[in-house]
């Protein structure tokens, strides 16, 4: 069995109200149950109250898979990057260390490293991951592209990351707004954001220090 | 008579809360469940669809439920998780006795003998001090089944005035709004209607927080264009990616809309035909707000005027919207004034009653809207009837077999109650489904309330932190272990399914509360054999009521995934139909029982109502000795009294104890840095709480979320006024002072997280 080609991940981090539903639902996936996968990652709560959701993004090239020196992970022919196998795992880190998006965990009580497989005992049979389908805000969608571009027409999934010299492509797409012509970004460049400020759009209570 | 054990210990060591986390059998992922049961969530008033795996008599876990319309598998943390309220350490299996030679001050008894007691308690303060000695405090979490029985329970079996329930803290605002304003109180709109406006309005409500799926939908609105205005004190996750958001002061929100509304009528943005065929009491309504100029708006709300000059624009000049509320507006001693200034916005835009128009309250607890439609709150008969109306008396009087006169009147709200328990009027006190220690604010007075109770019986499935005041405790059950219905945030009737069996000697609540009625030798009209049973009595009590359930089956339930009430049983001309239920209210030609095709309201004249809504300051004021506003609020992961989501491990992980949320502003000012022990003060106690120093809340208000007990409860703090008409306690503000804590509280590193 296999993940039908026809449904894809799409992530929209500005969807995220940081509730847990995915974290909580995640270790209640059969694959891997009593431990969530995902990352939900507060990035400044002292100054606001965004998060965002990170999955497995499961990439075309897997940097995890690459470095591994016990050749433990494996990319299924539907592009479902999986979690070490157990028996070729040595616990090394390298996959933890290499993956740009920081996903795999290493299991220390295991001796194993474990990751968001996309619940591939439920999407290889046509359901949605848990994670997809619990998330109140849908900042988590599991669907077809019909339906991405349907219910979401301003935002645009890009599946090409730039990091330095490195670009990867993924399963996993990444709701972005479209461009002002409406056309869809070609990827995002995700070093370069790293030294952006925050968006304009951000909420802040600087109204109350401004004059009436 | 009624106070717990000084000695708090052994009491959490013997009852907890405890919590609970996956065991092997819940952990086993080659453990087929013997069955999947479609129903609902326990907790919030969306009542999200669920399937809960049973193996062996417990619930194992869940399965979303794809194609249940509201949440379409869509759950919160709670949701995901609630599967641990079942087969828990904590669960009583037994009926309890106070025993003051017990350390954890109960012992157990057996159930006949246990309700063999209450009933000779009961007959014992009736005889000494009359019927109206004894109350009866209920819940909205309960099935509209257990709601009516519980009504029907206080007025013909004790036959006292004095029952209420725990939507006093949750929804009347809202309802008393409502009535005055439609003369129904339901949420006007399905939540379809949400991604079809083009403009959204939040006052006063965490949605991402408290009703979480409900983001969903408004994301959606925004996905197809819609700009979002939310009003609230703190950025709440909803609010970060807002169009327009505006820092209300707590506790202001009806200056706010009289200034908006105020704007409309100088801008011309009002829909003047609707406003004259389908309203009345615009003009002085008008006349009200000519003085709530944006300057003098700006400076009663806190809010800079060109952000209220953009609200007003957008809402005025919307083609469809969708305006709603919840308890950030309503939880105050103007809470009903809150919701009519929030209608009459509604009303003058004349955006109700069709596709994409909308306006709705957001229910709180699972059955908060069917909780408070059939009986179980004090002024209040089945189908939302008046009981102080003579011919609503006698159509429930000649249906219950009772004469008119015998049907006690009006009580008072539930608060009030405990006044009367104060005052020594109410001597003995049952309830169900509410735990006021955690819940009420200035929770000391009630603790001493309790204290002076002659005899305190309590039916639950954990010792919750007011159980431990009891005389008795009776071993109730959980959501999964019965069946009935409950009325979700759209006003749609949903069917809870039974999962699984009551363990020990736990059984459902409605079979207990007959259980005292036979005991106490008045069986008459308690001897339902099953929640059907009650169900089929309540539809025709409710039948030509505005609350008309007596269409309602519990097959059309399943049958179309709920059913919106108002839903008849006859024609207007008396003919037998299969009505499929209200969806949408006060759709231009739509008939009511009340305005009988007069119009789409629910009053004699068809019209609705628009009300003055004088603004009027906080009970509390700040002044220079309690310079700070508190204000209270919930967490994702907890819910209400944390009866069972503080008996939940993941769920207590999220989110372990309160903290106090102030502004870096405020907290330097004070050397206050984030994680620090900071002591929080109004004129009724204190509270010694963590610091969570962030900039989304205003730096003059400080925010507690309520869901924890004892020295870590915010409701030591709040205060005890009440709106005049709803009676609904100012929760959302009072008077506060926050210093740094001299050490930390007495309980840290002694109590559990979850403990208090």
């Amino acid at each position: 069995m296999s993940v039908p080609s026809h449904l894809n991940f799409y992530i929209d981090a500005s969807r995220c109200i940081g509730c847990q539903a995915c974290v909580q639902a995640c270790t209640e996936c059969d694959t891997h149950k009593g431990h969530s996968m995902i990352h939900l990652e507060t990035v400044d709560r002292a100054h606001s109250t965004q998060t965002i959701p990170v999955i497995c993004m499961h990439c075309d090239s897997p940097t995890c898979a690459e470095v591994c020196p016990a050749d433990a992970i494996k990319r299924s022919e539907d592009g479902v990057v999986q979690s070490a196998r157990k028996p070729r795992c040595i616990a090394c880190n390298n996959c933890v260390l290499a993956c740009p998006f920081g996903v795999p965990k290493m299991q220390v009580e295991f001796e194993l490293m474990m990751k968001c497989d996309m619940c591939y005992d439920r999407s290889s049979v046509g359901l949605k991951p848990m994670c997809a389908s619990v998330c109140p805000s849908q900042a988590l969608f599991f669907g077809t592209r019909e339906e991405i571009e349907a219910l979401r027409p301003q935002a645009a999934p890009i599946d090409r990351f730039q990091f330095g010299n490195q670009t990867i492509t993924t399963k996993v797409k990444m709701m972005g707004p479209k461009s002002v012509a409406g056309q869809r970004p070609e990827h995002i460049d995700v070093t370069a954001a790293m030294e952006e400020h925050a968006p304009p759009r951000s909420v802040s209570l600087g109204v109350l220090n401004g004059a009436r | 008579m009624s106070n717990p054990p000084s000695n708090l210990l052994p009491i959490l060591d013997r009852f907890g809360p405890h919590v609970a986390r996956s065991g092997p059998m819940r952990l086993a992922t080659d453990a087929e469940p013997d069955r999947l049961v479609k129903t609902h969530c326990c907790f919030c008033g969306q009542q999200c669809g669920i399937q809960l795996k049973v193996k062996d008599n417990v619930v194992t876990g869940f399965e979303p439920w794809y194609d249940f319309p509201f949440n379409r598998g869509m759950l919160c943390p709670k949701g995901v998780k609630r599967y641990l309220q079942g087969a828990h350490p904590d669960r009583l299996l037994t009926a309890f006795k106070r025993d003051a030679n017990a350390p954890e001050g109960f012992s157990p008894m057996g159930y006949q003998e246990a309700i063999a007691r209450v009933a000779a308690e009961i007959a014992r303060i009736q005889k000494a001090y009359g019927n109206s000695a004894m109350g009866v405090l209920s819940g909205a979490s309960l099935t509209v089944e257990k709601a009516y029985l519980m009504g029907k329970f206080a007025r013909v079996c004790l036959k006292t005035p004095y029952i209420d329930y725990n939507g006093r803290l949750c929804m009347v605002s809202a309802g008393a709004g409502n009535k005055k304003a439609f003369g129904i109180d339901r949420a006007a709109n399905p939540w379809s209607d949400i991604p079809k406006a083009e403009l959204i309005w939040i006052s006063g409500a965490n949605v991402a927080e408290c009703a979480p799926i409900t983001t969903e939908y408004v994301w959606q609105a925004r996905d197809n264009g819609a700009k979002i205005i939310v009003v609230d004190p703190r950025i709440t996750p909803l609010a970060r990616t807002c169009d327009l958001f505006l820092p209300v002061k707590p506790g202001r929100d009806i200056a706010l809309f009289n200034g908006v509304l105020h704007l409309m009528i100088e801008k011309g943005w009002i829909d003047r035909p609707f406003i004259e065929q389908f309203t009345v009491g615009f003009d002085k309504v008008a006349e009200h707000v000519a003085s709530w100029n944006p300057a003098k708006t700006a400076e009663v709300t806190g809010i800079p005027e060109r952000l209220i000059r953009q609200a007003a624009e957008w809402w005025g000049t919307a083609k469809t919207s969708f305006l709603m509320h919840a308890r950030g507006i309503e939880h105050h001693s103007h809470g009903v004034q809150n919701v009519l200034g929030a209608i009459n916005i509604v009303l003058a835009s004349g955006r109700i009653g069709r596709e994409g128009c909308g306006y709705g309250t957001i229910t709180g607890q699972a059955n908060g809207q069917g909780g408070r439609e059939h009986g179980q709150k004090c002024d209040q008969l089945p189908g939302w009837r008046d009981i102080s109306n003579p011919e609503h008396r006698a159509h429930i009087a000649k249906l219950w077999g009772i004469a008119e006169p015998d049907l006690p009147g009006p009580g008072v709200d539930c608060y009030e109650m405990f006044r009367k328990i104060d005052a020594g009027e109410i001597k003995g006190l049952i309830s169900l489904c509410f735990n006021p220690m955690v819940s009420l604010p200035d929770n000391s007075f009630i603790a001493r309330a309790l204290g002076k109770l002659e005899f305190y019986v309590t039916i639950d499935f954990f010792m919750n932190e007011t159980a431990r005041h009891a005389d008795i405790v009776l071993p109730g059950s959980l959501q999964e272990e019965d069946e009935g219905v409950v009325t979700q945030i759209e006003g749609k009737v949903i069917k809870i399914n039974k999962a699984v069996e009551c363990p020990g000697d736990a059984r459902q609540d409605w079979k207990i509360v007959q259980d005292i009625a036979a005991a106490l030798e008045r069986p008459t009209g308690f001897t339902f054999d099953s929640p059907r049973a009650i169900f089929d009595e309540l539809r025709t009590a409710s039948k030509g009521g505005v609350a008309d359930y007596s269409g309602i089956t519990y097959e059309k339930i399943e049958r179309q995934y709920g059913v919106c009430w108002p839903c008849y049983s006859e024609s207007p001309d008396g003919k037998p139909i299969d009505h499929p239920g209200t969806p949408r209210l006060f759709e231009p030609n739509s008939w009511n029982p009340i305005a009988k095709g007069a119009g789409p309201y629910y009053f004699p004249d068809g019209k609705a109502r628009f009300n003055v809504a004088p603004y009027t300051p906080p009970a509390e004021v700040t002044d220079a000795e309690y310079p700070l506003m508190l204000t209270t609020g919930r967490v994702v992961s907890q819910f209400l009294s944390g009866t069972q989501t503080r008996r939940i491990g993941p769920l207590v992980d999220q989110y372990p104890e309160p903290r106090i949320e102030m502004h870096p502003r405020l907290a330097e000012t004070m050397g206050i840095k984030d994680g620090d022990w900071v002591t929080a003060e109004s004129r009724r106690g204190d509270c010694t709480l963590r610091a969570m120093v962030v900039t989304t809340i205003r730096p003059d208000t400080i925010f507690i979320p309520y869901h924890w007990p004892g020295r870590k409860s915010a409701n030591q703090l709040t205060i005890s006024a009440q709106d005049p008409i709803s009676k609904i306690p100012e929760y959302k503000v009072c008077a506060a002072r926050v210093r740094k804590a001299d050490g930390p509280p007495e309980w840290a590193g002694r109590l559990e997280p979850q403990q208090g």
